[in-house]
């Protein structure tokens, strides 16, 4: 099985490509089909991926299951994948039938509403898998399009001012990396990630229209990947356009954009900016640190004041990937691991809180926190699995939740002391907006009207919460089972790190 | 004249004898009768041209003592204008039909330009260049206002043709000052005497071709008469305007800079440089007003010059691979986008307005999809093909040293690609209104569908173009 990462890269592609040509109609069997159809794809995609999770040798850090083909303009077609991008392709095949799943209930045009997500699917699965960088842009770039349409055809009232300023804010972002990239290219004269990790971008200050640029083509270059990543991510104060996004995306985009798309974000800047720049890295990181500490305590602070539920949680997002950013520009060994920890168990709990909006939401239409009230009354079920995340989004012991948010502390504390007490706040305000939202929403008395009809959550719903949940509860309390798989790779990573900044220290950066 | 310098004209030659033979026919068998045979005709003879030129010619000939010559770059550009020529009759044919516009001149004045395009392309001296760019756009003048009870279209030819004469007459003028300090209208003469720098008034000279070939390219800020002209032709001459005028165009302008000014790069390549950046940022930011689909294509085609002409910017034979690479890209979507332009009526009346795509996609699934793939495509998004095409440009000039250029057309595109998004918002998110009749003739339904399959599977190996184009360039660049 050499092409195992290809065949579950382009399953979900060939599947939307059978639903595109083949399946006629939008009647009621046809959509039935069709959903069928996109929930076996991508359970295979699942079961074939795990394959690769029970082949993959984690203490070989180098990339496995490689492949490689020639393509045009001397760029490749390669994939493969090393201990840091390996759980993010798991992610994404665990993730997507159960999104499919949760998108059951959707009515209008379900034929393309699967093939979007099914080549979402493709695409995502491409960036994390690639080891082409134009490739790997090429997918990062492309995932832009179905996520337009999504949340553009499918999503709420202000639904294309949201769809337009996710695909422009992410456009920028990407075409000033994809310049960065060419002038890799041509700078180390190959495409292939494992031969950029290795090449030694100049750091020699340079002049440019007058000003002095300490770090010089690294610093650049970093700064045009930082403007993709730190959108995508997003990091403060280029995170408006999550709320907006998740507000309007139908239920199923959401989970998605929260749970894998986000993760783009921070896979680049382990897959790129971190270890080709290590100097500006180094540089620029205190920047990052803080900007990442901004991130949590103000994004915290509007989460509370927020009235509908969807944007509240979007914001906790951002709080979240804060910790992400914090962990990763520590770039220490508990940091990286922390930080991967922390986006594959928000990709859990996020995807799960925007799944119990969505259940609510189904039945009342409204995502207003005053609409509801009591629902413990009437549903049950639904109040402890949504307290259950809710605890998990606080970072309560046991969950995945506290695992990355303590690894990334321990390892910011370790760099900067204020950047970690000023984050650690974030930990109590994350408690505030939760619990209250929790408070509001689903305790107290059944009070309004509409919701006294209400029912609890089907055999279906409870069927897709059941994975999320005993994953978030594993890795809570069995957290060695990724830090496993990603210790060696993510210690390779830091040690070249430090390999590459050590001769700089002695020079130039001396510590002061 | 010998039999090799026929030879090496012979399919410029054909062409004109058709034209002729055509002109004839019409005139004496039956007029308008017999105009949608000759337009036909006509297709199957450029395709067959565009086979003939493709698969054969090799080598490098000269004819008439320099003035014609018949070289890989030469026959590259000629199969492109071929090619697209015949494309956009076809796919203009049933419109014409059915608004009772296809007159037999019609085709025959498509021919007669590109007679004009194709000597453009093989021009090797000021003076052939300067005929063979008037026997263009005088073809062109007339296409233009080829509805003649239509007020819009007959403004549109004499507009075309006042500018038109104007920038003819710029480049004429430059024309003369470099014959004038060269002593020649050779291009390797030309070429010869900048051995020792360039005088100033060679240099002036090169600046008033350069805009004068501007216009044709419709480089902003020479680019005024494009939404003009755009607007009032009917839909086929605007869809050919769009193709195969700008190819040859382009194609002339990067044969005359290196050939020609080869040995001056850093005095042209600034000039191109701030033509492209210009376009870019005009064609992107003024086509987000635009309400009328034809006129968004027009400013849509000035910021695609402006990428075409950063590949040229970069005065390397990488750049001129990157532009001709564009530039099929560019003239492909271009096909495909006009093809469902023209299927655009109601009532049996063509339609413009952009408003009227609202919802097009739940009365025209497929349709729809595809124009969603073109206007992706167009504005550059991987993994279209049109994304390559920018790709390749951006590298070119990168690899030039213009790294700020390619930033600002990183930058225009993401402007650019509202507009193009806005079409995929009215398609797809937009409010249920009256919609447009769904009736596409079978030629343009196939054409368009290729297109998208092409923009689609290009991925793979781009269907090996840029070889061939980077073969054709180092000819050109030595």
């Amino acid at each position: 099985m050499d092409n195992l990462l290809s065949i579950i890269t382009f399953i979900p592609a060939v599947a939307a490509a059978i639903l595109a040509l083949f399946l006629r109609g939008d009647d009621p069997a046809a959509q039935h089909n069709a959903k069928w159809l996109a929930l076996m794809a991508t359970s295979a995609t699942f079961l074939i991926s795990l394959f690769v999770l029970a082949g993959f040798d984690s203490a070989n850090t180098g990339f496995q299951f490689v492949e490689e083909y020639a393509w045009i303009l001397g760029l490749k077609y390669k994939m493969g994948v090393d201990g840091i991008s390996v759980l993010f392709v798991m992610l994404t095949t665990f993730l997507m039938p159960l999104t499919i799943a949760a998108c059951w209930s959707v009515e209008v045009r379900v034929k393309e509403y699967m093939i979007a997500f099914l080549v979402l699917e493709t695409l995502m699965l491409g960036v994390f898998c690639a080891l082409d960088m134009v490739l790997c842009y090429l997918c990062f770039e492309a995932g832009v399009i179905p996520m337009f349409l999504i949340i553009g055809i499918w999503g709420g009232k202000e639904r294309s001012y949201a769809a337009f300023k996710f695909f422009l804010y992410t456009f920028l972002g990407s075409v000033l990396m994809l310049v960065a990239m060419i002038v890799m290219y041509l700078d180390a004269g190959t495409t292939d990630i494992p031969s950029l990790l290795t090449h030694n971008f100049a750091f020699d200050d340079i002049v440019i229209l007058g000003f002095h640029i300490v770090g010089g083509l690294q610093t650049l270059l970093f700064f045009a990947f930082f403007a993709s990543f730190a959108v995508k991510m997003p990091m403060w104060p280029v995170h408006t356009w999550l709320p907006d996004a998740h507000v309007q995306a139908p239920t199923a985009g959401s989970v998605v954009l929260a749970a894998i798309l986000l993760k783009m974000g921070g896979y680049g800047f382990l897959r790129f900016s971190l270890p080709m720049f290590p100097v500006a890295s180094d540089l620029l990181a205190p920047l990052v640190l803080w900007m990442s500490a901004i991130a949590i305590v103000y994004t915290s602070l509007v989460a509370l004041a927020q009235t509908d539920m969807k944007k509240l949680i979007a914001y906790s997002s951002v709080a979240h990937m804060g910790y992400v950013t914090m962990g990763i520009f520590a770039a220490n060994q508990q940091g990286i691991d922390g930080a991967i920890f922390q986006m594959l168990s928000h990709g859990f709990i996020s995807g799960a809180l925007f799944l119990c909006v969505g259940v609510i939401y189904d039945r009342m239409h409204t995502r207003e926190i005053d609409a509801y009230g009591g629902l413990v009354n009437r549903m049950p079920a639904y109040a402890l699995v949504f307290m259950f995340f809710t605890m998990a989004n606080v970072g309560l012991p046991g969950t995945s939740g506290f695992i990355g948010e303590f690894l990334t502390l321990m390892g910011i504390f370790q760099v900067n002391t204020w950047v970690a007490a000023v984050a650690t706040t974030g930990v109590i305000l994350s408690a505030a907006y939760a619990l209250w939202l929790y408070r509001r929403v689903v305790m107290g008395e059944l009070l309004k009207d509409g919701l006294r009809l209400i029912t609890d959550m089907t055999r279906r719903e409870r069927a897709i919460f059941a994975p999320l949940i005993v994953m978030t509860l594993l890795l809570g309390v069995y957290p060695s089972l990724v830090t496993d798989i990603i210790a060696p790779s993510v210690s390779a990573l830091v040690s070249d790190h430090q390999a590459a900044l050590s001769p700089v220290g002695d020079t130039q950066f001396v510590q002061n | 004249m010998t039999f090799a310098d026929i030879s090496t004209v012979l399919p410029e030659l054909v062409l004109a004898l058709f034209a002729m033979g055509a002109l004839m026919f019409g005139v004496y068998i039956g007029k308008d009768k017999v105009a949608s045979l000759i337009a036909w005709a006509t297709a199957g003879l450029f395709l067959a041209l565009a086979l003939w030129i493709g698969l054969g010619g090799e080598g490098e000939r000269a004819a008439f003592g320099g003035l014609f010559v018949d070289d890989p770059f030469a026959r590259f550009s000629k199969v492109t204008i071929l090619s697209s020529a015949s494309a956009v009759l076809i796919i203009g044919q049933d419109y014409m039909v059915r608004r009772d516009l296809l007159r037999f001149e019609y085709p025959v004045l498509m021919v007669l330009s590109v007679i004009g395009m194709m000597v453009m392309v093989s021009a090797s001296d000021l003076m052939s260049l300067y005929m063979a760019l008037e026997l263009q756009s005088l073809a062109l003048y007339v296409l233009a206002s080829v509805q003649r009870d239509s007020v819009k279209s007959t403004e549109a030819g004499l507009k075309y043709f006042v500018l038109g004469a104007l920038s003819s007459g710029l480049l004429l003028y430059g024309a003369s000052l470099v014959y004038g300090f060269a002593g020649t209208t050779q291009f390797e003469g030309i070429l010869l005497t900048l051995g020792n720098g360039a005088p100033l008034g060679l240099l002036f000279g090169l600046v008033f071709m350069l805009a004068g070939l501007a216009f044709k390219v419709s480089a902003a800020p020479f680019h005024m008469w494009t939404p003009d002209v755009y607007e009032g032709s009917p839909t086929p001459v605007t869809a050919f305007f769009a193709t195969a005028p700008k190819v040859a165009a382009i194609c002339l302008l990067a044969r005359l800079v290196h050939d020609a000014f080869g040995g001056i790069p850093e005095d042209w390549s600034q000039v191109l440089a701030a033509l492209s950046i210009l376009s870019m940022f005009l064609g992107a930011v003024a086509a987000i007003g635009q309400r009328d689909i034809k006129r968004m294509m027009a400013y849509s085609s000035i910021a695609h010059m402006g990428f075409a002409l950063m590949g040229l910017a970069s005065g390397t034979a990488e750049g001129v691979t990157a532009m001709l690479v564009y530039m099929v890209i560019y003239v492909t979507m271009n096909i495909g986008a006009f093809a469902f332009i023209l299927s655009m009526g109601r009532d049996g009346r063509p339609v413009t307005d952009i408003a009227s795509l609202n919802m097009l996609s739940k009365a025209e699934p497929l349709k729809s999809l595809a124009v969603l793939v073109l206007m992706f495509s167009l504005a550059g998004v991987p993994p279209m093909v049109g994304f390559f095409g920018k790709f390749y440009v951006l590298k070119a000039a990168v690899d030039a040293g213009m790294t700020w250029l390619a930033l600002a057309g990183a930058v225009a595109s993401v402007i650019g690609a509202f507009y193009y998004l806005r079409i995929v918002f009215f398609m797809y998110f937009g409010k249920e209104s009256e919609g447009l009749e769904s009736r596409m003739a079978p030629a343009q339904w196939m054409i368009m569908v290729a297109v998208c399959v092409i923009m689609v599977s290009g991925i793979v190996n781009l269907f090996g173009i840029p070889s061939m184009a980077s073969i054709v360039a180092e000819a050109l660049v030595r």
